[in-house]
């Protein structure tokens, strides 16, 4: 467990916790990213605009650090080319499916307790570790 | 100025998600890894985020309506339906995969072209599919 890190990863998380809380007091809306952006590709007018202002700003720590203002984080990817195309494909159709993701689920859902995120937490955690299992261990 | 807010919200959770190291992939499946090389830290990173918008929420979901809208949207369904459990599984699946969500992936997508162009590609395809799927099947729920 030396690649433990808790104190940047509590901070992180408070740092998105507040990020939601700006939405719902500001907009009234859940910061759920795959709602987020397949509502922002599939919507037009009045409901577009907040959720593409959303991704911009998402986008712009990566274009700083592309710019090379900022320094590069640790970024290591475990698939590449065609798996990781699926495990796009996989991700993209199965958080609309299921109406979100790890932040709108995960972080939102279970804030207001919503026995349909506890549920699809409990899910893709599941499905995440197994998958993970049988790759590393089995494979 | 109404987008300034959503816009500055972004920014914070995509800072959050950089300074927690989410956004690499290796350190979301060491996560995954229970018999392996085990790292607890995306378990803060959910608990740090889950206990601050509780507490958020309590206060911002008791006022009459947002600052810049007329209600607060929030979903009204409370059934667990098979469309939520295979949607969730079917993402936690490519999750376990790539060791990206949609959040990491949109945060890290400009400074990782082009090795996660695949998944991009994969993840607006899906998302298009879901669209055809819902515009053929899911009229009628």
């Amino acid at each position: 467990m030396d690649n433990f890190t808790p104190l940047s990863a509590t901070a992180g998380g408070i740092m998105i916790g507040i990020s939601a809380i700006m939405l719902m007091a500001s907009l009234g809306r859940i910061a759920g990213i795959s709602g987020i952006l397949g509502g922002a590709l599939s919507l037009t007018g009045g409901d577009r605009g907040w959720r593409v202002a959303f991704l911009a700003g998402l986008l712009l720590p990566g274009v700083v650090v592309l710019a090379g203002i900022a320094p590069r984080p640790d970024i290591d990817f475990v698939a590449n080319g065609w798996l990781l195309a699926l495990a796009g494909l996989l991700v993209g159709f199965g958080t609309r499916l299921g109406s979100g993701c790890t932040s709108g689920h995960g972080v939102c859902g279970l804030a207001r307790f919503s026995k349909r995120s506890l549920a699809a937490t409990a899910t893709f955690m599941a499905f995440g570790v197994a998958t993970v299992f049988l790759i590393r261990h089995i494979l | 100025m109404r987008f300034i807010w959503p816009f500055f919200s972004g920014l914070i959770f995509s800072v959050g998600l950089v300074i927690s190291g989410m956004v690499n992939p290796e350190k979301v499946t060491d996560f995954l890894d229970l018999a392996g090389t085990w790292d607890p830290s995306l378990a803060f990173v959910m608990g740090g985020a889950l206990v601050t918008t509780a507490i958020g929420f309590r206060f911002v979901l008791r006022r009459p309506a947002p600052l810049h809208a007329d209600r607060h949207h929030l979903p009204t369904s409370t059934v667990i339906t098979p469309q939520l459990l295979t949607g969730s599984a079917l993402f936690g699946i490519g999750w376990g995969i790539s060791g990206l969500c949609p959040g990491p992936a949109i945060a890290a997508f400009p400074m990782t072209l082009p090795v996660i162009a695949p998944f991009a590609i994969g993840l607006l395809a899906g998302l298009v599919l879901f669209q055809g799927y819902e515009r053929r099947f899911a009229r009628s729920s």
